[in-house]
């Protein structure tokens, strides 16, 4: 193993995180100079931020052709990570506008800073290299989530689902970490490549037991199927902005790292685990999207259609080739448009009608027609329908699986497609065809921020559904960088 | 360059459908007028493609390509032959007259128009594209708007439930053809080491027989749903008759095309060994559909349902023809797929004006319409003539060469299918005896009156298209002999 001596240029590939946490500690500093009015304000300021991260990072701390280690070994500047990182800084910076209005939680401080430090967390994830980096990078992102789920500290369903989240979290992290002691007992070095090689030389049933040791952990953090049944209680009592991130980034970030450990550390196995991996996958689809067609809750539906998702996405993962990690990650940037705006059309009615149950959409085209065009791109694609991104994503994962020999996968999956399309279909019905003549009539405010949050999204659905080119290039280049 | 027609005629519902948001809610003239401009326009840009497309020099005219994802061989790819050239005319036939008909719709009319914007996107899509992702892209835009349309717009009695079968079961058979269509791909890939969603270059991939033989039937039979084959067609009847009527007439008139007209370009056209081995069965389906479907429509009591089973009968004829692999039986399906949208549009347009006044379908309960609405009297005599195939009628020169084609390949069911005309010239006549004519019944004495202009016009215009092709088949049908041509090319034989 080379790992080369500390340069300052290693600077460059920490610019975005960086960025953030200065961010971060001009919210704190702000938070307590700026009085209860003006404190809104701060949403603009991690917006601001999070964009200015964004910017940064594709200007000077893009990744060469050949992925680096850096920081000592402990990270991997490579093309991967940087995709993820945009994927994450969209989602926080997104989530930061949607939360801006949401009382109790867009004057708060706390909020933006622990949405900061998550994403810092997010983004080291996808980069690290070294299984302590790892380590530390999971429970960054967790812990900030664990109280974020639970901000609202007067309802009692949030303090559940913070607290759930908590104690299923924990108990899934320390699964995990024995997973990674494991690593480390066997081959000495806690540096995944240098471990890679140690562990190709176990026998074949150790190797799986330290893997499906790590899955628990990584299987949490995607919600995939048996790990699944956190996600609807936490999702329903977190607030609605907060479940949007947790489904889309904190989601990514656990496929970031599934991929890049599993690919790093267990290639030559890999016969074994992908089958694995196709039945979690099946089961994820099956049980996630059969328990959404009875839901009565719009958040607790988006949840199990989120671990539907998770299984959509590892049907690509099983082709474990260079097409197969690309679609996924491509799936995971079109499903976080898509899922973040439906949690934002979700957040943005639950704070006029102060309801999350899909019976009280009724009316809402008439109350609101562009909001409930949003919801129409939003459910559409992610019932995997064209023109929206959904659709790309849904036909490139099963492109790979196709091509790995997985066809009885990719029929599990496009049947599973058509019960996605049955429920998504139903709540579009209450939207757009009851009616309620007690609400239908009241005013439905949207504040700016909101607005331009699903303005930007709805738009990035369309144009990711029609113009897929460019950023299938850039999944492409990011998935290149584990082979 | 040449002026990117196809592209035009493709986009311009969707543009149009997005512009339509921008005018408020409650101007509902307007969003009419605009979306009556939008239906003229793209009606006379099909019109212009179908009279400058040049049969003789045959193949596929208008052709755009541009790259969409290179790195997946996914390109932009569309142009039209002699196939699908009168589609594309009816298509644009049927969505002018359906704005037309569609006059009335008051409750958010803007709404109304966008979903059957982004309909007609959809069907133009599917019919000129050349590559199969495109192709796919466009078909399942052409599925879910139908959802909104039916639940929404439709008749209150069954309209949630017939938009969910109908979505469903659409969706269903494309997601199994999904399926073979990947696998398509990737042995395409094999076999040439090129990656490419093109249709023209998968045609030339070299799939084994044993590969045909497999994946023929999910690919035809998924598309074939929406073509309305027993024993997929339940959906059909339940989705016309709670449509709304211009959605039925884009339903039965275009869509049901759409599902056959895929099956024909995907499953027979890039898997001829599949479609030779499983033809004999195809057929027998077929047949199902033109004697049963028949047979249904002469017991229903509710003209809607009549016109609904007819329809299934009919594009039973459309299968029966391309099940033939013959020269004969494929031009008269190509014939008939024409024909029978504009008739089909027209008999769900006249089914909803009458339904509009009488606010009742049972046949029993109707009479003696002629006397007031004269209009759509003479419209409904005109297509029933089509339908049951008279001479002089377009739908002889359709019917006529399926039959010989049928009869040269298989002639016991030439004899079975026949039976067909008999029953369907029964009910058609029995519609125009006890709907039309006779008495008009107390209850309606007053309240009826004479249609509007603009459905004077829409009407005008499908009777008019369908005599001029009774009268003058020429203009059709050498134009659908050159693409059935390219399709025999195909099949290894002339």
């Amino acid at each position: 193993m080379n790992i080369p001596a500390f340069e300052s240029s290693m600077y460059l590939a920490l610019v975005p995180e960086i960025t953030l946490l200065v961010t971060a500690l001009l919210v704190l500093l702000f938070d307590a100079l700026w009085d209860e009015e003006k404190r809104r304000n701060l949403g603009w300021l991690t917006f601001g931020g999070v964009v200015l991260a964004m910017v940064l990072a594709f200007f000077i701390g893009q990744p060469g052709a050949t992925p680096e280690l850096v920081w000592g070994g402990m990270l991997r500047h490579d093309w991967l990570a940087f995709t993820f990182a945009l994927i994450f800084l969209f989602g926080a910076a997104i989530t930061a506008l949607l939360g801006m209005d949401v009382s109790e939680l867009g004057r708060r401080g706390e909020f933006y800073i622990l949405l900061l430090v998550s994403t810092i967390g997010m983004m080291l994830m996808a980069a690290s290299a070294d299984v302590v980096m790892l380590f530390l990078a999971i429970e960054t992102t967790s812990i900030p989530l664990y109280i974020l789920a639970g901000f609202f500290r007067k309802d009692d369903k949030s303090t559940e689902a913070g607290f759930k989240y908590l104690l299923f979290g924990a108990m899934a992290s320390s699964v995990m970490l024995y997973g990674f002691s494991l690593v480390y007992g066997f081959t000495g070095t806690t540096n995944l490549l240098a471990a890679a090689q140690g562990m190709a030389a176990q026998p074949l049933a150790l190797s799986l037991g330290v893997l499906a040791l790590l899955l628990v952990g990584f299987g949490f953090k995607i919600s995939a199927f048996p790990l699944h049944f956190w996600a609807p209680d936490v999702y329903e009592g977190a607030p609605t902005p907060v479940a949007g991130f947790l489904s889309t980034a904190s989601k990514a970030a656990g496929f970031a790292v599934l991929m890049r450990v599993f690919m790093t550390l267990f290639p030559v196995d890999s016969h074994y685990w992908t089958t694995l991996i196709a039945w979690i996958s099946m089961f994820s689809m099956t049980v996630g999207n059969l328990l959404a067609i009875n839901q009565k809750n719009i958040k607790r539906l988006l949840a199990f259609s989120s671990i539907a998702h998770a299984g959509y996405a590892l049907v690509g993962f099983v082709a474990i080739d260079q097409l197969g990690i690309n679609s996924v990650v491509f799936y995971l940037g079109a499903y976080l448009l898509t899922n973040l705006a439906a949690f934002g059309v979700a957040g943005i009615f639950w704070q006029v009608a102060g309801t999350d149950e899909i019976a009280a959409y009724a009316g809402l085209s008439r109350r609101k027609p562009w909001l409930a065009l949003a919801m129409l791109a939003a459910f559409l694609s992610l019932a995997g329908m064209p023109p929206f991104a959904g659709f790309v994503a849904k036909v490139v994962v099963f492109l790979a699986a196709m091509q790995a020999g997985w066809t009885f996968l990719v029929i599990v999956g496009v049947l599973n497609s058509i019960i996605g399309l049955y429920y998504y279909l139903k709540v579009l019905n209450v939207v757009y065809h009851y009616r309620n003549e007690e609400t239908e009539n009241l005013p439905l405010p949207i504040s700016a921020p909101q607005g331009i949050a699903l303005v930007v999204l709805a738009i990035g659905i369309l144009v990711v559904g029609f113009l897929f080119g460019p950023f299938f290039n850039l999944t492409s280049v990011a998935a290149a960088a584990l082979f | 360059m040449q002026f990117p027609i196809l592209s035009v005629i493709v986009f311009t519902p969707l543009v149009t459908g997005l512009l339509l948001l921008l005018i408020p809610a409650d101007r509902k003239n307007e969003t009419r007028v605009a979306a009556l401009a939008a239906g003229l326009f793209t009606f006379a840009l099909s019109v212009w493609v179908y009279f400058s497309y040049d049969a003789a020099v045959a193949g596929y005219q208008f052709v755009e390509k541009y790259t969409w994802l290179p790195a997946l061989g996914i390109s932009y790819h569309v142009g039209v032959d002699g196939m699908n050239t009168p589609l594309v005319m009816l298509t644009g036939l049927v969505m002018f007259t359906g704005v037309l008909i569609s006059w009335g719709i008051d409750d958010r009319p803007r709404e109304f128009f966008v979903f059957l914007f982004i309909l007609a996107t959809g069907v133009f899509g599917v019919f000129v594209s050349l590559d199969l992702f495109m192709l796919f892209f466009f078909y399942e835009i052409a599925v879910f708007p139908m959802y909104l349309l039916i639940s929404i717009w439709g008749w209150k009695e069954t309209r949630e439930y017939a938009a969910m079968k109908l979505t469903l079961y659409l969706f269903i058979g494309s997601v199994v053809a999904l399926v073979g269509a990947l696998a398509m791909y990737w042995v395409s890939y094999q076999n040439t080491g090129v990656l490419t969603f093109d249709m023209l270059q998968m045609e030339q991939a070299g799939f084994s027989k044993a590969f045909q033989q497999t994946w023929f039937l999910p690919v035809f039979l998924g598309f074939a749903v929406l073509g309305g084959i027993w024993p997929f067609h339940n959906w059909s009847p339940d989705g016309h008759v709670a449509a709304p009527t211009a959605v039925s007439m884009f339903h039965a008139g275009v869509l049901m095309k759409l599902g056959a007209f895929a099956a024909l370009r995907v499953g027979i056209m890039l898997l001829p060994e599949g479609a030779k081995f499983y033809m004999p069965f195809i057929i027998l389906l077929a047949l199902v559909n033109v004697v049963y479907g028949a047979f249904i429509a002469s017991i229903q009591q509710d003209f809607k349902y009549v016109i609904g089973f007819s329809s299934v009968s009919h594009m039973g004829l459309v299968t029966m023809g391309f099940a033939t692999l013959s020269h004969d039986g494929m031009v008269g399906a190509g014939v008939q797929m024409f024909s029978h949208g504009a008739m089909t549009a027209l008999f769900f347009a006249v089914v909803g004006m009458v339904y509009d006044q009488a606010h009742t379908r049972a046949i029993p309960r109707l009479g003696g319409i002629s006397k007031v609405m004269i209009w759509p009297t003479i419209a409904f005599i005109v297509g029933g003539l089509v339908s049951m195939g008279m001479p002089g009628f377009s739908g002889f020169a359709a019917e006529f060469p399926i039959f010989m084609g049928v009869w040269q390949t298989h002639p016991w069911i030439a004899v079975v299918a026949s039976i067909s005309i008999v029953v369907t010239a029964s009910y058609i006549i029995r519609i125009i005896r006890s709907v039309f004519f006779g008495d008009l019944p107390e209850e309606f004495d007053g309240h009826l009156h004479d249609v509007r202009v603009f459905d004077k016009i829409a009407l005008g215009v499908l009777t008019l298209v369908l005599l001029v092709l009774g009268a003058y088949p020429a203009v059709m049908v050498p134009m659908v002999e050159t693409g059935v041509q390219n399709i025999m090319r195909l099949l290894g034989g002339a």
